[in-house]
């Protein structure tokens, strides 16, 4: 079997990209149209009307260098079909659309390729010859490349994810090999393409200026505040002025409204399993449900009438709290980039709990850096495994179409069975991944799944509470979720002390 | 890792692929009033599910045959029937009698693909699975890596996945069929082939090899005693399958010979449409069709199809060993699609099932002609618009069979049972014969994708509207002519010895 030491990771790579190629014709969510207007603003409209731009209900609200990336896109997709690069055309969905728009982002995936490999070159393989699968880079690079929950969401639902998580995964496995000016470099390019990665911000910006800007800690780990280096707090300032300077340069007047959706008052929408899901849900059994207000995608308010209600402020508030001992954790006592990436990790996670308008494809940004972690140490694959599982089940009831019902149930089993049986081989040696009480809560995941979508639409509760199953879903996976959470912290918090490595 | 996980995955990729091209269109769509092969499998589970048995066949005031007839043995009628009584539960719309004549609907697309996967899911990756554990030699990785490629064949996904068709379930029969005798359940074996033929009468491209290796088989072990006892048993067992299947029309003669004759449509003409095989070919340069009547060309169709079976049914009676009986299903089944009567281009899946057998003996040679076998039935699948599928399945099939299979490495004269060339063509100065082979492999390749890009980008000129079917099928039939003789003369010398065999592994 051609099993030499290069070649498996391009078949892995040929694979799911022929694998994505099956998904052209399937169900598209409206991400799809969005994109598609996104297209037609930038090639056919000047500069300076791009945030004002609103013919169609899908505005442009992601940073500038995604709308250059955009425009670049519709170059390729002129010589496909002019009539999508038309601003007037909502919901152009022709034949040449739809495959330029799936190969756009299949294509783009080279980049989260490039940075799985990377990602795969720093993980540690312990010594004597083991087959292929057996080996950490490989497990590595399937739990990386054929992700359920990039797949479903980049290939069917409709984004651009993983394109942005090749620059997050990049700049990690950068951090991680000690070129940290990179790193700083490749995290600033991804702020200016999707602002949801200001969640992970804190935990880059602690890191770069205990680590790196202080060039050598004391014996006992605690900072060295005469070994502080202007010059690469410098360098850093420069890189990120730049890389703003390059994307905001023409937009600095015109953006002030548009970006955050802080101000515009939106309800944690959707049915990501965030600290707000179990507080809605609970307020829910007290009052009717009114119907518009659990649909994800558009903006509105919703005010609580018995419990608290959730503003901005609150949530940005929850949230700092969060992730701050995380935050302080690094910074008074760093663990090197290992540490780092527990702080990434902490910081999406809380985020993600704690966050105002959440999407629960934001689990992602926790989901995917974990694999690293999980390939070196027992215990983070016992996390992993957990949050991976109720992570990816999440994301259930973005495929709603009957017809995606069997991709997403395989997809799933095979991720799982993959992500359970190698991890478990990897770690054979040192016991079992998971306490009983885990393995019950993931098996009671199962029964979630066939009661919510195989008895529910044959019950007769489906007239009267069409919602049931979606907040089913969320409150169990919101328990996996907090679980993963205080487990993750346990184990940065908890660490036994390593010497801090000097950079 | 474990091989259960390996399998599971493997099986998991297998079904994601083949419920990805469903997604797809299917044949006919869209396209009244006879649409296509979808719309007569719906037809089918109308006429059974509202129609008396004894009125399938016959072209009544209920029943018009010319409308999509039933033109299967009995067994596809009950398959039929068993789909029009779901059907039915979830919405009688689909099976109403005459009103839902092109019938389209989302729903209803889920519910037909469906019926596929779950047949494909009981019949035929089962018995995959276990031939591939069990019949195969070599580690666990190799054996799962020979079922990974066998399940992602792209010729039989696309025809029951895209144009839509139950060529899995025949198909699957058959293969259990050869499981079982493989494993040496001689009478397990004709059980399940009889089956296979029950439900497509086109599966007699392989019953001259069960015969003869079975006949071989039973004189081996002695005409008298236990090789005779086995022969009746066969016999017996295959009688009593048969009759199972079409007890309901055997109550009456007429019953049974309408059966057979809507199944043996003998007046339809030499081919139809263009198909990779010897006539249609021929008829480029010279137009049989005019030149000979109906009863000649039947006649010469029925000499040349004997001749060519033949050499290889009778090496296999006098040595009726496995790896004869692969070789002689492969040879068999081309032999009738090359020069057999009214074949159609989905008969050459019939070829490709044993060719996927050999898989793991001859891998280059094996992977070469299936790629060459979906590649002749493109016309068709521009046609129901699979065009994307067909090339992501195409490539993901080539790619991983060399990759898995390693199928250009292990590339030497003995690999590749070139050794008979050499004695054959002893007065010819020594060659490379790996180097050739090899090299012809990627010319054919360019061929076949620079082909595939020519019919679906190109318009042909006005004059000779067909050019590109007939380039491609001119070409799948060179391929499969070289294939027939390669694997006769493979048939036809050593098998491959034990030592050989390990080491390869």
């Amino acid at each position: 079997m051609a099993a030499d030491s290069c070649s498996w990771f391009p078949a892995l790579a040929v694979g799911v990209s022929l694998l994505k190629c099956f998904f052209i014709s399937a169900y598209r969510s409206t991400d799809f149209e969005v994109h598609r207007n996104w297209l037609a603003i930038t090639h056919s409209l000047p500069v300076s009307r791009w945030y004002y731009e609103n013919t169609s209900e899908w505005t442009l609200d992601y940073p500038p260098l995604f709308a250059w990336f955009e425009l670049g896109l519709s170059q390729v997709a002129r010589r496909f079909d002019a009539n999508m690069l038309q601003v007037e055309n909502l919901n152009y969905a022709s034949p040449a659309t739809v495959l330029f728009q799936r190969l756009s982002v299949i294509v783009t995936d080279v980049v989260f390729i490039y940075a799985a490999r990377e990602c795969c070159r720093c993980v540690r393989e312990p010594k004597g010859s083991r087959d292929v699968l057996s080996r950490p880079s490989f497990v590595l690079a399937v739990l990386l490349l054929w992700n359920f929950g990039l797949l479903v969401v980049d290939h069917i639902h409709f984004q651009y994810n993983g394109f942005l998580f090749g620059f997050l995964l990049l700049s990690v496995a950068k951090h991680l090999q000690s070129q940290h000016l990179q790193g700083a470099l490749l995290f600033a390019f991804l702020l200016n393409l999707k602002h949801i990665y200001l969640y992970v911000a804190p935990a880059y910006g602690v890191y770069l200026l205990r680590s790196y800007c202080f060039a050598q800690d004391n014996k006992d780990g605690s900072v060295r505040w005469s070994s502080f280096s202007p010059l690469r707090l410098l360098a850093l300032g420069a890189i990120v002025t730049s890389v703003c300077a390059l994307s905001f340069g023409p937009f600095i007047a015109m953006v002030r409204g548009r970006e955050f959706f802080f101000c515009s008052g939106a309800a944690p929408s959707g049915s990501a399993p965030s600290v707000y899901r179990v507080i809605k849900n609970t307020h829910h059994d007290v009052e009717e449900l009114p119907p518009a207000s659990m649909t994800g995608g558009l903006v509105q308010e919703f005010e609580h009438s018995v419990l608290p209600s959730v503003t901005p402020a609150v949530t940005l508030v929850c949230t700092l709290l969060s992730i701050l001992p995380a935050v302080a954790s690094i910074w008074l006592r760093p663990h090197g980039a290992q540490g780092f990436l527990r702080c990434l990790l902490l910081c999406a996670l809380g985020c993600f709990m704690f966050g105002w308008h959440v999407h629960e494809k934001a689990i992602l940004i926790a989901i995917l850096p974990l694999s690293i972690l999980a390939v070196e140490s027992r215990e983070d694959a016992g996390i992993f495994l957990i949050l991976t599982t109720t992570g990816h089940y999440s994301l259930f009831p973005l495929l709603f179409t009957p017809a995606e019902l069997p991709i997403k149930v395989v997809l799933m089993l095979m991720f799982t069975i993959f992500s359970f049986t190698a991890l478990r081989k990897l770690h054979s040696a040192q016991g079992s991944l998971l306490h009983p009480l885990e393995v019950i809560y993931l098996l009671g995941l199962v029964a979630v799944a066939i009661a919510c979508e195989v008895v529910f639409p044959l019950s007769p509760w489906q007239q009267r509470l069409p919602f049931l199953p979606l907040l089913v879903t969320s409150v169990y996976c919101a328990m996996g979720v907090c679980y993963a959470f205080l487990r993750l912290y346990a184990s940065l918090l908890l660490r036994r002390e390593e010497k801090p490595k000097q950079l | 890792m474990q091989t259960w996980s390996l399998v599971s995955i493997c099986v998991l990729l297998a079904i994601i692929a083949r419920w990805g091209v469903s997604l797809n269109s299917y044949s006919g769509a869209g396209k009244p009033p006879m649409f296509g092969d979808y719309e007569a499998q719906r037809h089918w589970q109308e006429v059974t599910y509202n129609l008396p048995i004894q009125e399938w066949y016959f072209n009544t005031t209920n029943n018009d045959l010319n409308y999509w007839g039933l033109d299967y043995p009995p067994l596809t009628a009950y398959h039929s029937w068993i789909c029009a009584y779901i059907a039915k539960t979830i919405n009688p719309e689909w099976v109403e009698l005459h009103k839902s004549r092109g019938y389209e609907s989302t729903q209803h697309k889920l519910f037909m693909r469906m019926t596929v996967l779950v047949a494909d899911l009981l019949i035929y990756i089962p018995a995959v699975v276990l031939y591939c554990l069990y019949l195969t030699d070599g580690s666990s990785k190799k054996k799962v890596s020979i079922m990974f490629c066998f399940l992602l064949y792209p010729g039989l996904i696309l025809i029951d996945y895209g144009h839509f068709q139950y060529n899995g379930v025949s198909l699957g029969f058959a293969l259990w069929g050869i499981l079982a005798l493989g494993l040496g359940w001689d009478v397990l074996g004709s059980m399940a082939f009889s089956l296979a033929l029950n439900y497509k009468q086109m599966e007699l491209y392989h019953a001259l090899p069960f015969f003869c290796y079975l006949l071989g088989k039973c004189i081996k072990t002695g005409l008298i005693g236990r090789g005779l006892f086995l022969l009746v048993r066969i016999g017996v067992t295959v009688l009593a399958t048969f009759a199972l299947c079409w007890l309901p029309f055997l109550a009456e003669p007429s019953q049974a010979m309408q059966v057979v004759r809507r199944i043996f449509p003998v007046a339809r003409g030499l081919f139809e449409d263009k198909v990779a095989n010897t006539w249609c070919s021929l008829n480029t340069l010279i137009k049989i069709k005019s030149i000979l009547s109906g009863d000649s060309q039947l006649y010469l169709s029925l000499a040349c199809t004997l001749l060519a079976v033949l050499p290889s049914c009778i090496r296999l009676l006098t040595k009726p060993t496995f790896w004869h009986f692969k070789l002689a299903l492969v040879n068999s089944s081309l032999a009738f699609f090359l020069f057999s009567f009214q074949v159609h281009e989905k008969s050459i899946l019939l070829a490709a099932l044993p060719a996927c057998l050999l898989l793991n003996d001859l891998p280059l040679m094996a992977l070469w002609f299936l790629q060459a076998s979906t590649f002749s039935m493109l016309p068709l699948f521009l046609k129901d618009g699979l065009l994307v599928p067909y090339i992501v399945t195409s490539l993901g099939f080539l790619f991983f069979s060399i990759y898995l299979l390693s199928a250009l490495d292990h590339c030497s004269e003995d690999k590749l049972r070139l050794g008979a060339y050499n004695k054959l063509f002893y007065w010819l100065p020594k060659m490379d014969l790996a180097f050739i082979v090899r090299w012809k492999f990627y010319i054919s390749i360019a061929a076949m994708v620079g082909l595939s890009i020519a019919t679906a980008v190109l318009i042909p000129p006005p004059h000779l509207p067909d050019l590109f079917p007939v380039l491609v099928s001119t070409t799948a039939f060179l391929h499969f002519l070289g294939t027939f003789i390669h694997f006769n003369v493979v048939q036809f010398s050593e098998p491959p010895s034990r030592k050989s065999q390990k080491k390869s592994n």
